[in-house]
């Protein structure tokens, strides 16, 4: 007698990542189940810094420039929705937001960077322009004397990505799909033409899954064929006490929350261990942080903590279906709050489908890492 | 409202809220002297302005902010009374750089 499949589709990862694909496939009828760690499970999702951020993205991939810009134009529309399902106000905002340079060096970097980007074939415009202090500070009357300048792009804004979690696990509730916290996965096996994804805690079966699990993406991607490469950061962020909102555009490295916090962060850092804190890394930013908006240098801290980010190779997403076991999907991105409209409304329709579109996700696929560079 | 438990008696310990004198006793926090004492809002949110008032006794919930000599939003709950002290409610949101 034939196995009925338990569920359409399996997720594996309930992060930002994973919720956003099982809502979108739930969303359009799908039974999905998806498979979490549990509350000690290294979670991107949660020490995430929750921009919405499309300015400097692409540099080296046009097709993530514009895959970035899709999301942030689908984005209101997207949180009116959760709002709706859920009761749950996930903050949505995108008032425009700034790199800020403290120094001319800065500056003259930050307008490289841009030039290239924009430089590169087939790249989308998005609008990002620089702009001197004066102009700044029309926006942004609160910088300090020692901001020169700066790029702004009004595509950018923030979102409260706790709060977005949430609404995917509400929705997904409501949709009727199947949250199984403390199911890590440690084999997937394909019998009788299904997935079966094998855990301390049972087995799931599956017609389809997806890969959605951060960095252990890269020891389960190759159990079904795929391949994700990844390269994990570390990232620390500084949280100010709550204060009355003045801080009206984000910038790349410190937003005011709905709530009123500040929070400054975008440390990066390779191969250190996950848990500790770095007085040197916090000090550097918080003296940044000061000398954009001296008015921080008054606040107090009342939380730090340190995140590790998802991050593939090239730091450009992957989103791959296995030749050898069709029906395995895999995806990898630094960006989960940014992109999330794209993978609940885009992307996982195309898995429903059994189909990545090509013209619109090749370039993301894991294959670039195995290619050498032609000249 | 709140009343102190009738434990042993303790020293006592002269502050002031917001400016009038009050009596509190040694080893009592700032937020417990000032549900006692009848206060009902100890500060107001800084998005929202809404009143708020301490609510875990115990340093987690960040509700119970008030300025303590001259400093403000610090834990109530977090800080013991001591002679002199000067207690003040926060009665309008908190601003950075003030």
């Amino acid at each position: 007698m034939p196995t009925v499949p338990e569920y359409d589709i399996a997720v594996v990862g309930g992060g930002l990542l994973g919720s956003a694909i099982a809502y979108g496939l739930a969303r359009i009828g799908q039974r999905v189940a998806v498979l979490d760690e549990g509350d000690r499970a290294t979670r991107a999702s949660r020490g995430n810094f929750a921009l919405v951020w499309v300015q400097s993205k692409g540099l080296g991939m046009p097709e993530y420039a514009g895959w970035t810009i899709r999301s942030s134009n689908a984005y209101a529309a997207f949180a009116r929705e959760l709002t709706q399902e859920t009761g749950i106000d996930v903050s949505f905002e995108r008032p425009g937001g700034f790199h800020l340079a403290l120094s001319e060096r800065e500056m003259e970097a930050r307008e490289l960077q841009l030039r290239r980007l924009h430089n590169q074939p087939g790249i989308v415009d998005y609008e990002t322009k620089m702009l001197g202090a004066a102009e700044i500070r029309r926006m942004l009357p609160d910088i300090g004397p020692d901001v020169v300048g700066g790029s702004y792009c009004p595509l950018d804004g923030h979102v409260n990505s706790q709060q977005l979690l949430r609404a995917f696990h509400i929705a997904l509730k409501q949709q009727g799909a199947h949250y199984l916290p403390s199911h890590k996965v440690d084999a997937i096996e394909m019998r009788d033409g299904m997935f079966a994804l094998v855990t301390p805690k049972g087995e799931v079966r599956a017609g389809k899954i997806v890969l959605a699990a951060g960095n252990a993406n890269m020891h389960l991607a190759p159990m079904v064929g795929l391949h994700a490469p990844m390269r994990p950061e570390r990232g620390q962020i500084l949280v100010t006490e709550r204060v009355q909102p003045f801080l009206r555009h984000p910038v790349v490295t410190i937003r005011q929350t709905n709530e009123g916090s500040v929070m400054i962060g975008d440390s990066k850092e390779e191969g250190t261990r996950d848990t500790d804190m770095t007085m040197g890394v916090n000090a550097v930013m918080a003296d940044r942080a000061a000398r954009m908006f001296p008015k921080l240098g008054r606040l107090n801290i009342v939380r730090t903590w340190t995140a590790i980010r998802v991050m593939t190779e090239d730091g450009f997403p992957v989103y791959e279906q296995s030749t050898s076991c069709p029906g395995a999907f895999v995806a990898c991105c630094h960006s989960g709050v940014t992109l999330a409209a794209n993978h609940a409304l885009t992307l996982a329709p195309m898995i429903a489908n059994g189909a990545l579109d090509q013209a619109m996700l090749g370039a993301f696929t894991a294959r670039r890492f195995h290619v050498p560079q032609t000249a | 409202m709140f009343r102190r438990l009738h434990d042993a008696p303790q020293r006592a310990v002269h502050v002031t809220i917001d400016g009038c004198d009050a009596l509190a006793r040694a080893g009592e926090s700032v937020a417990a002297l000032l549900l006692v004492d009848g206060v009902r809002a100890t500060r107001v949110s800084a998005v929202s302005g809404a009143p708020r008032a301490p609510y875990c006794m115990m340093g987690v919930c960040f509700e119970c902010l008030v300025t303590i000599d001259g400093v403000g939003n610090r834990q109530g709950c977090l800080v013991q009374v001591a002679d002199g002290m000067r207690i003040e409610t926060q009665r309008t949101r908190r601003e950075a750089g003030k």
